[in-house]
């Protein structure tokens, strides 16, 4: 799987325009093609694209991704690791955002059908899934962080402060409030419609008639099958997260794995490309792996293993 | 058998509406129905007679919003000995009464357990709510009953879940879960109909032995006559939202007085009957035409563009409930010439 991964990210690299050399050559210096065969060769970037890919795989696979071309030749894998951390903490306050707010405006929305509190609800999600990932960033850093001054502009803590906690929470809460904003929307609506469908399900009327009260008749008997679907859903949502919180990222200037992409990608910084996107990949293999586990937790139905 | 005269629950002229897109259609319409205490009555009549509807009339457990009940009493004597009408009592209070005063059977086994807990914990579930019990303590209560309504190895099925019982075990957890507080009026709706011939003799024999035991009102909905034969005290013959025809099970059989009723008893094949009709190429004998859809329903008596009794007279106005004896009523205009 990751070694597909990876192999489609490589030729995909090379297919793009433009010369994987450019990037180490300094454009203010002459060179010539003699120079640049030279430099080419070296670097191992005459031989066929199958050859320098298993020469790079081999590498992979002990652990070594490289160095990167721009940042004065860091290592790869330690560059990429130090950015899971906030990426992380990013992308996982927005997952959390998602699922409390989904879920409960979700639940309420199909308990009190067609109320003005599901009106509402409905129509907030239906903004939240329409409006797009630049927009709704852009706004939202204008408006909260510009204009209301509620929350810092960019970065991650204030530069030059000791680090807090709260100055952490500060400069969190509003890129992953916007981040979660999408899959939010797409949980609510998921968890309207599933829990409308178990609430017309005969267990439910099983329940009520054994005398158990409303509210545990939905947040123990509905809910938990209600949450099914719901789990698969967020499950896959997060792989798309991350075409999010890229843009996120570099909005906020949040020094995560999205930044660390895009100004890679920017500068044509191939091993960082290779190396990140195929640390992402890991994680999303990851995250599906344990949306399975969670799935199978749930439901007693599906044996683990 | 003989019926025990207190009633425990004493219905009158219980009307229940469903609100539909297409208006408001009446489901049951002006029911008079007592079940004493210890005594089994059988609901019976074809499908969408309001059998189903009655019973969660009395559970007050109609769709919200939807169905709810416009006229009527629905006297119902909990154990306390107090009696309060459950056609006007608050959600509160009626949800005290059931799972603890009234227990409730319903048709499907399969999807009337819900799948993500274990059968243990939805049997003690009853004790755990009405009685307070600890969660240990509830847990072996429901292994008990587990036993009682004849699962082998209780504490290991008490552990599993539903997917993991055949249908008739379902069932009898089913029953197990609304025996659990000892109620006094059993309501099972349909509760065999979607077994195999041999579970369904299982179940009725569990029923009606549980029955003897804790002396339980039953009010047993069905539209198996043969089956009313077997359990029950009194039955009430429903059709299109009304009773037709009630009284004790042994009168109604050797002397039914509407031509509904005569029409299912003589659609009922007798043991070896139906096999013995189809050598002979005969066909059981059905009755003609259909069910009147409940939006559009014939003026005066409903079943008389099926029914061969019927005269002029009969779309005069809707019959009355009219007395054959001091136990036995049918609503016909002709039931004098019915018996004969
Ligand atoms: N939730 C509902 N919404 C609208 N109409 C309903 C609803 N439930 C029942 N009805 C109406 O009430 C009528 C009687 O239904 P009911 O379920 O009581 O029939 P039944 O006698 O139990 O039949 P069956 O043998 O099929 O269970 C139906 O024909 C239907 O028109
Ligand atoms: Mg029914």
């Amino acid at each position: 799987m990751l070694i597909a991964l990876s192999m489609l990210i490589f030729l995909l690299l090379r297919l793009t325009p433009g010369d994987p050399i450019d990037a180490y050559i300094d454009p203010n210096i002459p060179m010539s093609p003699a120079q640049l065969t030279e430099l080419r060769s070296q670097l191992g970037l005459d031989r066929p694209l199958p050859v320098q890919y298993l020469a790079w795989l081999r590498e992979a696979l002990s652990g070594n991704l490289g160095r990167s071309i721009q940042r004065m030749d860091q290592p790869v894998l330690s560059l990429v690791l130090s950015r899971i951390g906030p990426t992380v903490l990013l992308m996982g306050t927005a997952l959390a955002i998602a699922i409390v707010a989904g879920i409960t405006t979700g639940v309420i929305s199909a308990v009190r059908r067609n109320s003005p509190a599901d009106l509402s609800f409905s129509v907030l999600a239906l903004v939240g899934i329409s409006s797009p990932a630049f927009l709704s960033a852009l706004v939202g850093l204008y408006v909260f962080a510009v204009r209301l001054n509620w929350a810092p502009s960019g970065g991650m803590l204030t530069p030059g402060a000791a680090f807090s906690v709260s100055d952490l929470l500060h400069h969190l809460v509003l890129p992953a409030a916007l981040l979660s904003i999408a899959q939010a929307a797409l949980v609510m609506r998921y968890m309207r419609a599933s829990m409308l469908e178990v609430l017309n399900q005969d267990y439910v009327r099983t329940a009520r008639a054994k005398g158990v009260a409303e509210f545990w008749v939905i947040a123990k008997h509905a809910l938990r099958n209600a949450l099914l679907p719901v789990v698969t859903l967020i499950g896959s949502t997060i792989g798309l997260a991350i075409g999010g919180a890229i843009f996120i990222e570099s909005v906020f200037n949040w020094p995560g794995m999205g930044l660390l992409l895009v100004s890679a990608v920017e500068t044509r910084d191939y091993p960082v490309i290779m190396g990140a996107t195929l640390i992402i990949g890991g994680c999303v293999i990851v995250v599906n792996l344990l949306t399975d586990i969670t799935y199978a937790v749930i439901d007693p139905r599906i044996k683990v293993g | 058998m003989n019926a025990p005269t207190e009633p425990i629950l004493d219905i009158r002229g219980l009307r229940t509406v469903f609100r539909t897109r297409g208006g408001e259609i009446t489901a049951v319409n002006g029911i008079d129905l007592t079940v004493g205490a210890g005594e089994t009555v059988a609901l019976v009549g074809e499908s969408g007679s309001g059998k189903s509807v009655t019973s969660l009339s009395v559970m007050r457990l109609l769709t919200r919003n939807i169905g709810s009940i416009a006229a009527g009493s629905i006297h119902f004597r909990s154990k306390d000995g107090r009696s309060r009408d459950l056609a006007v009592l608050d959600e509160q209070q009626m949800r005290q009464i059931r799972g603890d005063d009234i227990g409730m059977v319903f048709q499907e086994p399969m999807s009337s357990l819900n799948p993500v807990f274990t059968i243990g914990d939805q049997i003690s579930e009853p004790l755990r709510v009405h009685r307070n019990a600890a969660r240990k303590s509830a847990m072996e209560a429901a292994i008990t009953l587990l036993e009682q309504v004849g699962i082998p190895d209780a504490r290991r099925r008490a552990g599993q879940y539903p997917h993991e019982l055949s249908g008739g075990m379902r069932q009898r957890a089913t029953i197990a879960m609304a025996l659990a507080c000892d109620p006094t009026l059993l309501i099972a709706d349909e509760p065999t109909t979607a077994l195999d011939v041999t579970i369904q003799a299982q179940i009725l024999d569990l029923l009606l032995k549980l029955q003897r035991e804790r002396g339980m009102g039953v009010l047993f909905v069905t539209h198996n006559l043969g089956v009313v034969a077997e359990i029950a005290h009194r039955v009430a013959v429903m059709y299109a939202g009304r009773i037709v025809e009630q009284g004790p099970v042994a009168e109604v059989f050797r002397n039914p007085r509407h031509p509904y009723t005569l029409g299912l008893l003589a659609s009922m094949p007798k043991l070896g009957e139906a096999t013995r009709l189809k050598q002979d190429g005969q066909k059981l004998a059905a009755i003609p035409g259909v069910v009147p859809s409940l939006a559009n329903m014939p003026g005066g008596c409903a079943f008389s563009p099926r029914c061969r009794f019927a005269i002029g007279a009969c779309q005069a106005g809707v019959p009355m409930l009219e007395s054959v004896d001091a136990v036995h009523q049918s609503r016909c205009i002709r039931w004098q010439e019915v018996g004969q």
